[in-house]
């Protein structure tokens, strides 16, 4: 599914340059769930982002599903995104002044479906995360994990190849984080593809497989016994 | 640009973001609004100047008498000067190939006038057949007076418009009609209406022969009224006319041994003199509104502009937001542009027809000899809003357009 051969990446920061990614080497394949670990500096969100097209590499091939993603234009890579990845942030990054049931309609508006397939997908999803009587309240309206299952949602909808969150749970307390952590679980048993980035270790044991970061290297990287998560929600 | 998917989606975007939606459109409405306000003004000023010099000829010049005020070869000063038959006779005779119409007027400022049940007072001037064209005066129904009836002494009147509807209501034609003026007797033989109004209709005009009879003034005449052709300039218009009135001047203070320096005893009145006054007095009001109308737009231009600027700025993450979940560039610019082309469209027409319906409804109340009929050339108004429009779009478009070509994490981190 994922293929990154080699990639480099480095920041100008004034007159030196930060080398964040010093050739990386990563495979994933479909229906695994990974998390990325690290200390912060290490690299594990720039690597994300390149994966998820929000940044380029300097250097280095990466194949998403058998797409070469090289110098692509920002329409392009929009397109990559909006059909290819899913997206979970820390901060949630839902539009605020758009329903719940909105937000999570919006990658669907972008892929240019109607209006009534976009609400008919967006419902199913909320009520996968189990927040269907939510649909008409704002974000503000709503828990930190409820933002975050809303922004679960979301990823979901548009039907993408590969999940990419970054520290979802870093806002969370960990009674929330335990629910989010499952829900990740329930989809990955569905067989989707998931990365995570997390700098905890309790997050990163309730994946398969922990990649470890240092100085823009892996430096570590096993499959692991999976901690499973039960009857939270 | 006219999908109906992404009209929700801006319709969406103004209904949950009133207060910048409002401050978008409050700053258009209010410059377009001020601009219409101004120019509407400006232009019932221009109005009420033109109609004020268009109820005479424009090259008329009058001149009336008044009382000495300066001693002059051993008369006193208070002596009242009279205008005779003879001072016109003169003056048509000798500057007959430069003047264009002349007529002497006897006038009786108010006279009782009764035709059946009805009367009324009115003014009565005894004139010569070209006073029509020095008054500007048009005929409803009928003739002026002419040269025969002065020479006869003809009983004949024309009346004006208002005399007409006041005195012979629901007539289908006062001509032939019988008037009694001061209790004599005269025959209707025309109507006419001045661009003066009804204050310039409220009056009958008559023979000045048969003037003089009636009110004994024997050759005695009150003022002497006559215009100048008009010169292809202006300017050369008023030269000639300025002069003009030098000479008449000068030779009636010889005729009538008044102190050449006696302002008050000799008046002449030049309308073109006056009318230049006044048109250079509203060039100046004209550019002044014309430079606080524009000065209103670049102001309105600039707060667009500015709003537009923080409108995109605040909007960067949900940008960042919207391009990770698979926006493109040209959709995230024309987002945002389509929203403030249609704000800025919208209030812009707002402003331009609550500027038009407030003049409409002010406009006929003010009454003011100089203020009339404010109104806007619509083509200037529409090409206002355009021009706000055109400016808060490019306002927009640049950091719309910057804020689309970042990269989406750039965007997102944007706090």
């Amino acid at each position: 599914m994922i293929e990154i051969k080699n990639l480099f990446k480095s920041y100008q920061m004034g007159n030196t340059s930060l080398k964040v990614l010093q050739g990386i080497n990563f495979y994933v394949k479909e229906g695994e769930l990974v998390s990325i670990m690290g200390s912060s500096g290490s690299g594990k969100s720039t690597l994300l982002n390149i994966i998820g097209i929000l940044d380029e590499a300097d250097s280095g091939e990466y194949i998403l599903d058998g797409v070469p993603i090289k110098n692509l234009n920002e329409t392009l890579a929009s397109q990559y995104r909006n059909k290819f990845l899913g997206f979970i942030f820390q901060s949630f990054n839902l539009i605020n002044y758009k329903s719940a049931l909105d937000n999570v309609a919006l990658p669907l508006y972008y892929q240019g479906k109607g209006r009534k397939e976009r609400y008919e997908i967006s419902r199913y999803y909320l009520n996968k995360v189990g927040l269907g009587p939510w649909e008409h309240h704002l974000p503000n309206e709503l828990s930190g994990g409820q933002k975050q299952r809303v922004a679960i949602a979301r990823a979901l909808a548009s039907h993408p190849k590969v999940l990419l969150a970054d520290e979802p749970t870093g806002a969370l307390d960990s009674q929330t984080s335990l629910e989010v952590m499952e829900l990740i679980q329930k989809i990955n048993d569905e067989g989707k593809t998931i990365l995570i980035v997390t700098h905890e270790q309790d997050i990163a044991h309730m994946t398969k497989r922990i990649v470890y970061l240092k100085d823009g290297k892996i430096v570590d990287d096993r499959n692991i016994d999976q901690h499973r998560i039960l009857n939270h929600v | 640009m006219f999908s109906l998917e992404r009209w929700q989606e801006i319709f969406q975007a103004i209904a949950k973001n009133k207060l910048r939606t409002f401050l978008t459109g409050v700053s258009v409405a209010s410059g377009i609004f001020i601009l219409v306000i101004l120019l509407g003004v400006g232009k019932g000023l221009e109005n009420g100047i033109s109609r004020v010099f268009s109820r005479d000829a424009e090259t008329r010049i009058s001149v009336r008498t008044g009382v000495t005020t300066k001693e002059f070869k051993g008369l006193n000063p208070g002596r009242r000067i009279q205008l005779r038959n003879g001072d016109f006779d003169f003056i048509s005779r000798y500057y007959s190939d430069i003047l264009e119409y002349k007529s002497p007027v006897y006038q009786v400022w108010s006279a009782s006038m009764v035709h059946g049940n009805e009367t009324g007072s009115y003014r009565c001037e005894g004139v010569w057949p070209d006073f029509q064209f020095i008054e500007n005066a048009s005929l409803v129904e009928g003739r002026f007076i002419n040269y025969s009836d002065l020479k006869y002494r003809e009983k004949f009147a024309v009346i004006g418009y208002k005399v007409r509807s006041d005195l012979f209501p629901e007539m289908e034609s006062p001509l032939g009609k019988d008037l009694k003026v001061n209790n004599t007797v005269f025959k209707v033989v025309g109507v006419f209406s001045d661009p003066g109004g009804e204050r310039e209709e409220a009056r009958i005009f008559i023979p000045l022969s048969t003037a003089q009879q009636v009110f004994s003034a024997g050759d005695q005449i009150r003022n002497i009224s006559m215009t100048l052709p008009m010169s292809d300039s202006y300017d050369e218009a008023l030269f000639r006319s300025l002069a003009f009135t030098d000479k008449i001047s000068s030779f009636l203070k010889e005729r009538h041994r008044i102190d050449p320096e006696d302002a008050s005893a000799i008046v002449i009145s030049n309308t073109l003199e006056t009318a230049k006054r006044f048109y250079d007095l509203n060039a100046i009001i004209k550019i002044f509104f014309w430079g606080v109308g524009i000065c209103t737009i670049i102001a309105g231009i600039v707060g667009v502009g500015n709003i537009m600027l923080i409108i995109v700025k605040e909007r960067t993450k949900e940008i960042g937001i919207r391009k990770a979940l698979g926006a493109t560039p040209i959709s995230i610019v024309s987002m945002i542009l389509q929203e403030a082309i249609f704000v800025t469209t919208l209030s812009g027409f707002s402003g331009l027809i609550l500027g038009l319906f407030l003049l409409e409804i002010i406009g006929p109340k003010i009454d003011s000899d100089f203020f009339y009929k404010p109104e806007v050339d619509f083509n200037i108004a529409i090409t206002t809003v355009f021009l706000l429009v055109g400016a808060g779009a490019l306002a927009g478009f640049f950091p719309a357009f910057r804020a689309a070509k970042i990269k989406p994490i750039e965007a997102l981190n944007d706090v």
